[in-house]
């Protein structure tokens, strides 16, 4: 069981230009706004039509700009979900999950029916519609139909980012659920890189109709190959580098000589470091010691339980900093007391199996 | 009195808004999602005799229509004649009434979210069954709005049902016509009874047509929510 998709379709600033193959498990799509996610899957599931290429699920060619093929998205068998839950206003509960299964027996109906709300938790809410229902209610709604016409695959359009926190975690523990039950392709799209990373076994990295980097979530998180696809794994801290030994790199925005736990590939590139890295030591006992500098705090942003710290490696003084030079620092905010009054410098530790080198 | 005009102007509008209602949702079903330079001129077109003076559209109708025109020729040889028959009243009230049916019902379907016909195209809803049980339903208070002022027009249509149809008492001699000739004829209590009656119908049908609209509940939601 595959999904298999190679399109090309212009858009309006840009080309949608991408293959991948996805197996029977959750593939998480992160890119940021307007990088072409919706607009794939609608290709997928065809609702719109790509310009070139191949879709094809578990041997059957759905589309094929070079046979000509080009099954109607009715035919294909691909749920989906969408950002709004796109319910029908004038059905209740049972008759939106009922719709697929027009043509079947009245009591293979309302047995399916029955067993969707079980499985989704909607139990005593059949009658209701969904003006009646919160949020997350009318998006299990919404899985339990599309899962109604047992899907060859499942696409999911950003099905949390309308929810509030709260709810969100349930449908995301919902959709757990589901996966761990659904043994064939479920793409989730979404631009929040900790939804991508939890739901999904595989990433793909899309950015402006590209594919930046597919592959397992863990590698790609810990080694971006690119700064676009570290910028959008969340990645605070980059910087330009130049190679000056096997292990060891200037990083030029820093202003620091860094060493790294893996040979340093190419002369000149990038290092970056995420935030939650960079560790704070005491001076006496760890100045000189490997990627130790002395810094200085520039500024800082609370959130209720972490501090973002923006450091300088350089003594601050009057005159403007260059962009890019500051590294970002998150911490506990109870390791951030034990050390809020001690006077400058500071000093931080950018562990060399944390830094990782990219290519532009 | 005689009461006929009432008669054939209520079987008239009655018959001309079916008609319209039919012909507006196809058209405006069909219109749907298709773009284009040609597409306007066909918005054009079908707004046309809303603009045009009901004698030009009776001119063109009579063109049409008339024992030399392309469909006059067709029915003359099924064995009828459309100019000056009753058939003629509902063809000029149809055509008249088609412009607002056709802008109300595509105002409405436009309404209609499209995430929600795209999602039942994938859960295996064949287009009609998409427009007859998604789209239709859930522009429904557009288009029941469209059938009233669509009603109303074919009730009031003059100029053009003269041109056609003509004025033949007790066939085609309707309300509006029947005010015209009254008036011309100098008999103006018999004129004001048919003004009197024409303004009750339409007034009763706008103000009915903005209450069920505007005051009742579940249409205020319908009409503010996307």
């Amino acid at each position: 069981m595959a999904l298999e998709v190679q399109i090309e379709k212009k858009l309006l600033d840009f080309v949608l230009h991408v293959s991948f193959r996805a197996e029977a498990e959750p593939l998480s799509i992160l890119g940021a706004s307007g990088a072409g996610k919706t607009m794939l899957l609608r290709c997928i599931a065809g609702l719109e039509q790509p310009d070139r290429g191949k879709v094809t699920l578990n041997n059957r060619s759905f589309f094929d700009s070079e046979a000509q093929v080009n099954t109607p998205a009715r035919q294909r068998r691909i749920g989906m979900l969408f950002q709004n839950y796109a319910l029908f206003p004038n059905r209740t509960v049972a008759e939106n999950i009922g719709f697929g299964l027009k043509g079947l027996p009245r009591d293979e109906q309302s047995k399916r029916i029955a067993e969707l709300i079980k499985r989704t938790h909607l139990a005593g809410l059949e009658d209701r519609y969904p003006r009646e229902l919160s949020g997350g209610e009318q998006q299990r709604v919404a899985l339990a139909r599309a899962l109604a016409i047992e899907p060859e695959a499942l696409l999911l359009d950003e099905p949390l980012s309308a929810l509030d926190t709260h709810l969100r975690s349930q449908i995301e523990i919902q959709l757990q659920e589901t996966f761990s039950t659904y043994r064939r392709p479920a793409l989730l799209v979404t631009h929040n890189m900790e939804e991508a990373y939890r739901l999904g076994a595989q990433l793909l990295v899309l950015s402006r109709g590209r594919v930046v980097a597919s592959g397992g979530k863990e590698e790609i998180f810990q080694r971006p190959p690119s700064v676009e696809v570290a910028r959008l794994t969340g990645c605070k801290n980059i910087s330009r580098a130049r190679a000056i030994s096997d292990h060891a790199v200037e990083a030029l925005d820093w202003g620091c000589t860094l060493h790294l736990a893996q040979p340093v590939p190419l002369p000149a590139g990038f290092v970056g470091i995420r935030a939650h890295h960079i560790e704070f030591v005491e001076a006496a006992e760890n100045l000189g010691g490997e990627n130790t500098f002395p810094c200085w705090l520039v500024q800082s942003s609370e959130t209720p339980f972490r501090i973002t710290l923006f450091l300088s490696l350089q003594q601050l003084s009057s005159q403007p900093q260059a962009e890019g030079s500051q590294l970002q620092a998150e911490v506990f905010k109870e390791k951030w007391l034990r050390f809020r009054d001690k006077p400058f410098p500071w000093h931080a530790r950018l562990l060399a199996g944390a830094v990782f080198w990219m290519k532009e | 009195m005689d009461w006929s005009p009432l008669w054939i102007s209520i079987a008239t509008s009655v018959t001309a808004t079916v008609i319209t209602l039919f012909v507006g949702l196809a058209a405006a079903a069909w219109r749907e999602g298709r773009k284009g330079p040609a597409m306007a001129l066909v918005d054009g077109l079908f707004l046309l005799p809303l603009v045009l003076p009901p004698t030009v559209v009776g001119f063109l109708l009579l063109l049409l229509f008339g024992r030399n025109g392309p469909l006059g020729k067709l029915f003359l040889e099924l064995g009828a004649t459309i100019v000056f028959s009753w058939p003629a009243t509902v063809i000029a009230a149809t055509v008249v009434a088609f412009p607002l049916m056709y802008v109300t019902a595509r105002a409405a379907l436009e309404q209609v979210d499209p995430t929600l016909i795209l999602a039942a195209r994938t859960l295996g809803a064949s287009e009609w069954r998409v427009f007859r049980e998604i789209a239709l339903p859930l522009a429904w208070p557009g288009v029941l709005a469209g059938t009233i002022l669509s009603f109303a027009r074919a009730l009031g249509e003059f100029g053009a049902t003269l041109m056609l149809a003509g004025n033949i008492p007790g066939r085609t001699e309707t309300i509006p016509i029947a005010i015209y000739f009254a008036v011309e004829a100098n008999e103006m209590a018999r004129a004001a009874t048919w003004c009197f009656i024409d303004v009750g119908i339409s007034l009763a049908l706008l103000a009915g047509l903005y209450y069920w609209t505007h005051l009742q509940g579940p249409g205020r939601v319908r009409w503010t929510r996307r």
